[in-house]
């Protein structure tokens, strides 16, 4: 009797030291979470000043101490849109194809694992994917090249995004418009993008979230500059980068910008975060549920 | 079907025989938008390989995988170390990240409200939204101190006898700072994808077990696990080639030195950062640029295979339920 009562105890021991443990796993993770947004904030807000969003760096963005990183803050814009806005183009056929024509098929299952290894590509391995092609049609580091590059990291997520939400729409409301004699063209673009748009706006957002934060792959293709692009030929800064360079300066002031960067990456970040959660349970109101 | 046909005049059907054809062409189109995720990864290891060339032509695979000294100037291309470094910081990452996270999804599977539940999800969101050069801003504020301040100095004390803790370098830069900021930055992906593992497993095993008197652990340890044990390898499996390729964020914190490791607190130079860092010079030694996207290659490599490998399994696994 004791020793069963012994046992007893002891597996509900294990329980309570296992959940303890679990417990304070999630607490880590968590707090790893607060660390972060701390330091980042903590270093960043006070070198964050009008100066540093309004100008952009004078005297070369490694070694001058006056001015700002507005020429990164335009370029990532200006990167991020581009490749974003391209990358839709592409996806939105595919998730649409996918839906439409594949469905649950095997040729399905083969564009979705091919989707999910593309996504698993190391962006500094698209980099140099597009590094090799540059030099094949003579380019220099661009602007144009940095898109196209970015819109190449974004188009897995983007697309893998769109098709889980599409492939969860009810089939009763595709059948519905196929039977009254919509065309799969008409099907797609006017029932399942409308019913799918908040989904596909938040698919847009997390790639683009993901976009502005890449470094690896703008550092051959989109190159670095101090000047904000006139062109799509002409290379152009980015924010990440700005941190990266900045913050191996020799010169206080310089890493100063660095960490001002960084924390305007962050809250871009955050804010395109909360931003696509918000614009997804806002759309929500005007689907068929 | 008839009695339609013989009540449409000739403009309707027009239109319909227009929209037809206006379908047709979209879905040739978007079968061809279609097949490039498929042709991309063809592309891209073909522009890879290409690119390399010159160096594979000249050096066999087994010179450039296990060369130990890299020397560019005088044509010495071992890729050793950095192979090396890349394994080291990704095993340290790999071990401190994956039973933690095996934990935070049991505990968010079998354990949580809904709403530690619902809060979960938008700190794992965040934290697999913030870009890596913030994490690389993260480690070198706060890691790399840590490291120096608190880690070597414990590690110094209690486990100078074991050799891969020994201290060598005083400054906090190395494989554990390295390893550190690459399990805060693979967490999500490890739980997100465990958390799914452990939701394929139906209810009716946990009640039975419970129902005859174990408790929630022995449920899990014997009913649970077992089942999920190779969702989690491919997790873990998924999340070796995100921290293989993973470059900014450890380039920042692990010290970019070409030696050997032998400590986790050593420095080492994993192949991301040896790309990434001579982009810039790239073009004026010879065989220099081959060297590097041979590197992007031999990255890319690992990279499928472990992708694909996981995939497949993690397919399988949810496809049975």
């Amino acid at each position: 009797m004791n020793m069963k009562k012994n046992r007893f105890e002891r597996r509900h021991l294990t329980e309570a030291l296992m959940k303890a443990l679990m417990r304070g796993s999630f607490v880590i993770v968590a707090g790893a979470l607060g660390l972060i947004l701390w330091t980042v904030i903590a270093r960043g807000l006070p070198s964050l000043s009008w100066s540093m969003v309004s100008q952009v760096p004078k005297g070369g963005y490694y070694m001058g101490k006056e001015g700002g990183i507005l020429n990164a803050i335009i370029g990532s814009a200006y990167l991020a849109s581009g490749g974003t806005l391209l990358a839709v183009l592409l996806s939105l056929p595919i998730a649409l194809y996918l839906k439409t024509y594949l469905g649950e098929s095997k040729w399905g299952g083969y564009v979705r694992l091919s989707l999910d290894v593309l996504w698993g590509i190391p962006s500094i391995v698209y980099g140099a994917f597009g590094f090799a092609l540059m030099i094949l049609f003579g380019m220099r580091a661009s602007l144009l090249a940095g898109i196209v590059v970015l819109a190449l990291v974004e188009l897995p997520i983007m697309t893998r995004a769109m098709d889980e939400v599409i492939r969860r729409m009810p089939a009763d409301l595709e059948q519905a418009a196929l039977a009254l004699g919509s065309t799969k063209l008409e099907v797609a673009l006017s029932v399942v993008t409308r019913q799918m748009l908040p989904g596909i706006v938040t698919a847009i957002l997390l790639a683009f979230g993901r976009g502005i934060g890449d470094a690896a792959s703008v550092l051959f293709t989109a190159g670095y500059t101090d000047r904000i692009p006139t062109s799509l030929m002409r290379p152009t800064a980015s924010l990440p980068l700005a941190v990266f360079f900045q913050l191996g300066s020799p010169y206080a002031e310089v890493r100063e910008r660095g960490y001002a960067a960084a924390l305007i990456l962050t809250i871009i970040v955050l804010a395109v975060s909360f931003g696509a959660r918000f614009l997804s349970g806002r759309l929500n109101r005007y689907t068929v549920k | 079907m008839s009695l339609i046909r013989a009540r449409t005049d000739s403009p309707f059907r027009a239109a319909a025989a227009a929209r037809a054809r206006k379908d047709e062409n979209a879905r040739r189109a978007f079968f061809v938008i279609t097949l490039l995720p498929v042709a991309l990864i063809l592309v891209v290891s073909a522009a890879l390989f290409v690119r390399a060339w010159p160096i594979l032509s000249v050096y066999s695979p087994a010179d450039l995988l296990f060369g130990k000294i890299w020397k560019p100037a005088s044509g010495q291309f071992g890729f050793l170390p950095f192979i090396l470094g890349t394994v080291w910081v990704t095993v340290v990452g790999l071990l401190l990240v994956v039973p933690p996270c095996i934990l935070v999804s049991i505990y968010l599977s079998e354990y949580a409200h809904d709403r530690t539940r619902a809060l979960a999800k938008p700190v794992l969101d965040l934290l697999a939204a913030i870009p890596p050069v913030v994490y690389g801003v993260w480690g070198l504020l706060a890691i790399v101190p840590f490291v120096d301040d608190v880690l070597a100095p414990l590690a110094d004390r209690w486990l100078a006898a074991v050799p891969i803790f020994r201290v060598t370098q005083p400054t906090g830069f190395g494989i554990l700072a390295g390893g550190i900021v690459l399990a805060v930055m693979i967490a999500p992906l490890i739980i997100s994808v465990t958390f799914e593992v452990f939701l394929t497993v139906p209810n009716d095993l946990r009640h039975a077990s419970l129902a005859v008197g174990a408790t929630r652990w022995q449920t899990i340890r014997t009913i649970v696990l077992p089942k999920v044990m190779p969702g989690i390898v491919a997790a873990a499996a998924l999340g070796t080639s995100r921290a293989f390729g993973e470059t900014i964020a450890v380039l920042m914190v692990v010290g970019n030195v070409p030696n050997i490791p032998t400590s986790v607190f050593d420095t080492a130079y994993p192949l991301p950062a040896l790309i990434a860092n001579n982009y810039g010079e790239m073009m004026s030694i010879p065989l220099y640029d081959a060297a590097l996207l041979g590197a992007a290659l031999v990255l890319l490599a690992v990279v499928l295979v472990f992708n694909i490998l996981s995939m497949l399994a993690l397919q399988r696994m949810t496809r049975r339920t």
